[in-house]
């Protein structure tokens, strides 16, 4: 067990993974520049530019030909600097990488992985937004989002040995974050939620950076006596409510988090399946924090005004759980 | 045995008239290199893709199939004598109107035909329809129906063929409408950058769905697009079989070789619709009907009797050979199984599916 950083336990992962022939990565700035995140950093040095492969900026064809390479037997990261920029391969992944395998009668399939992060600092509209819920929304992919260095390392690792399209969501701001990884062969399943803190009175359904916010939040509100119960999803699509479902039956009372727009977003989702299966344990309804819902602002008071904050959090819980 | 013979003769007196005259055209060198059976076989297979696209038609018509039909009549030439260019190891990507790539590929039609039907059969099991059949054992990796987004997919079979040196060629086929979309570019310079195997076959049958060439693109010499990546490109006569056969032979063996991608665009001309629901406003019939007076697969048919490679007599029996197959394939659709409900589970969706997916709503 070492203490590594979110960006440490990545390049870990993505070592182990370059051990397997059939791996390459494809992206922006992921060799010369030496990877705008520090991820890929040192990678082309250590193996060559065949198989760590610095791609036009070309959204759509760095997915197109990752796709089709899985196709054939490869087993491609597509790494997409910021998920902003997914958009323009937004073809690809949804109307190709996510319906091959049902639409031609389940004889081949695209064992595909693509990294990717969501961001914000002072960085504007077209910079600073989380498509989750698109991804998730999607039959056909799989979209994991962990929160922690442990995760990262395990998840990645399920993610290459998975045969399906996983769309790995990573975070700018969570990349300095530091927490115990275990050596060598670590794998987390794709599917399976966690609980992050123990808690009596309230659930806080979260995942990827929020989940150490909410930590915070808990740790805060744990000085005035309020027990919060964190789950970290882990995975957006299959979302795995188990561990959600049974906290919440136990502290009847819920706030979803998540970074980003609260309509149509991956909140509507949670919390819409924690109203279906437990309705008869609901004490209060539950609230939601994410994003406010405009552009991201430039200005630094307006952003902050935008984003989540601890402080929202411990707003959110105190006002379900009517306490002021 | 007679008709064999009588064949045989045929081969033996074109020989001779070949080395006798000096003219050296696709004809005389194909019959040199192929031997006049293999010349009969690339008219089999575009009279069964032929009579397969009408055979769709009446079945469409009797509402057997369903969505959408893009027929190849009129193309079949380009497909042919393409793909009569690859080996085994090669692949093929193509989009909607695929049919014809598919019979040409070597793809049973009883499975075809199946696909059409929507049945557990088809060559997608029934999950997929005209638009996307495929077959991996052939590596026909499937008819795409987004326009120009499957050239991408192309170059990443090449790029696979490239690094696991398979020595393959993949061959992508798409219309003139495809190449004014983001994804034609990229294809393209990523092709070209890094010197992939590919033959990019645009045929160009002068529209875009319903939109004339010259109202949808700049440049209506889609070969010119090449240039602007150093591709190596060439514009051939797509209605001429063994002129398409050799030219894209040569796209083949330079791709194969390593230089890197070639652009070829064939000009021929789609006989149908876009779609079996076409009106063809943006046609005239005279149009139409020039084009239908020089039809390929007659074309090849004449060259092949007055030539004295086949007898008529033999082609009408093929003729009718294929017909036989056609309505066998039909026979076999309608008797096959409808598709199951697991397709409708994740485990129709996912190759790994899991536990813990999608709640299905109507057990909650």
């Amino acid at each position: 067990m070492a203490i590594l950083t979110v960006r440490e336990a990545l390049q870990q992962a993505l070592h182990e993974a370059m051990q397997d022939e059939r791996v390459f990565i494809i992206g922006e700035d992921i060799g010369h520049y030496g990877s705008t995140y520090g991820v890929t950093a040192g990678f082309l040095e250590k193996y060559g530019p065949e198989r760590i492969r610095d791609a036009p900026i070309a959204e759509a064809g760095i997915l197109g030909l990752a796709t089709g390479a899985a196709m054939a037997g490869m087993r491609p990261i597509a790494e997409i600097m910021s998920v902003n920029f997914s958009l323009l391969a937004f073809d690809i992944i949804i109307n190709h990488a996510a319906k091959i395998y049902s639409m031609f009668g389940g004889k081949f399939s695209v064992p595909l992985v693509m990294r990717t992060t969501n961001g914000w600092t002072q960085l504007s509209a077209t910079h600073s937004q989380s498509f989750d819920a698109m991804f998730a929304y999607i039959p056909g992919l799989k979209v994991v989002a962990p929160a922690t260095p442990a995760d990262m390392k395990g998840m990645f690792r399920a993610a290459m040995a998975d045969p399906d399209p996983v769309i790995f969501i990573e975070h700018t701001l969570m990349y300095g974050i530091k927490g115990e990884v275990p050596d060598g062969d670590y794998v987390v399943p794709i599917g399976k939620s966690v609980l992050a803190r123990e808690g009596r009175h309230i659930t806080v359904v979260t995942y990827s950076r929020m989940v150490h916010l909410s930590l915070q939040a808990a740790e805060l509100l744990a000085q005035e006596g309020i027990e919060v119960e964190v789950v970290d999803l882990r995975t957006l699509r299959p979302l795995d409510m188990s561990i959600a479902l049974e906290s919440f039956k136990k502290t009847n009372h819920a706030v979803v988090v998540t970074e980003d727009w609260q309509s149509y977003g991956t909140s509507a989702e949670i919390a819409t399946r924690l109203y279906e299966a437990g309705f008869d344990y609901l004490d209060a309804p539950i609230q939601r924090v994410n994003f406010r819902e405009v552009p991201m602002p430039y200005a630094k008071n307006l952003e902050m005004q935008v984003v989540v904050t601890t402080e929202r959090i411990v707003a959110a819980i105190k006002k379900v759980l009517n306490r002021s | 045995m007679q008709k064999q013979r009588g064949s045989t003769k045929a081969v033996t007196s074109a020989t001779q008239s070949v080395r006798s005259s000096m003219t050296s055209t696709p004809f005389t060198r194909a019959l040199e290199h192929l031997g006049a059976d293999q010349l009969v076989e690339y008219y089999r297979q575009m009279m069964l893709i032929r009579r397969f696209e009408e055979k769709c038609q009446e079945m469409y018509t009797r509402s057997k199939i369903g969505g959408f039909l893009h027929l190849y009549v009129g193309e079949e030439a380009t497909g042919v004598g393409a793909i009569s260019n690859l080996q085994p190891q090669d692949h093929v990507f193509t989009h909607y109107r695929d049919h014809g790539h598919a019979i040409a590929r070597g793809l049973d039609i009883n499975p075809l035909m199946a696909e059409l039907f929507g049945k557990d059969t088809g060559c997608s099991r029934g999950m997929g329809g005209s638009m996307h059949f495929a077959d991996i054992t052939k590596n026909f990796w499937g008819g795409y129906a987004i326009v120009g987004s499957h050239l991408l997919l192309a170059d990443g079979v090449a790029l696979q063929c490239q690094m696991q040196k398979t020595n393959g060629v993949v061959m992508v086929f798409f219309g003139d409408g495809a190449t004014n979309g983001g994804e034609f570019y990229e294809s393209l310079n990523f092709a070209q950058l890094w010197k992939l195997p590919v033959v990019f076959v645009c045929e160009n049958n002068l529209f875009a769905m319903g939109t004339p060439l010259e109202v949808h693109s700049s440049v209506t010499e889609i070969h010119r697009k090449a240039n602007a990546f150093d591709m190596k490109s060439m514009r051939i006569d797509g209605n001429d079989l063994l002129g398409v056969r050799e030219q894209v032979g040569e796209a083949v063996a330079y791709a194969r070789s390593g230089k890197g991608p070639v652009l070829v665009e064939a000009m021929t001309y789609r006989f149908r619709g876009h779609s079996a629901q076409d009106t063809q406003k943006y046609r005239t019939k005279e149009d139409v009907e020039k084009h239908r007076s020089a039809d390929p697969l007659e074309a090849y048919r004449k060259l092949l009797v007055e030539e004295e490679i086949c007898p008529a007599s033999r082609l009408d029996a093929i003729d009718v050979q294929i017909d036989a197959e056609v309505d066998a394939s039909v026979e076999f659709a309608d008797n096959s199984p409808v598709p199951g409900n697991e397709w409708l589970t994740d485990a129709g969706i996912y190759a790994a599916p899991l536990e813990t997916l999608t709640v299905d709503p109507t057990l909650v």
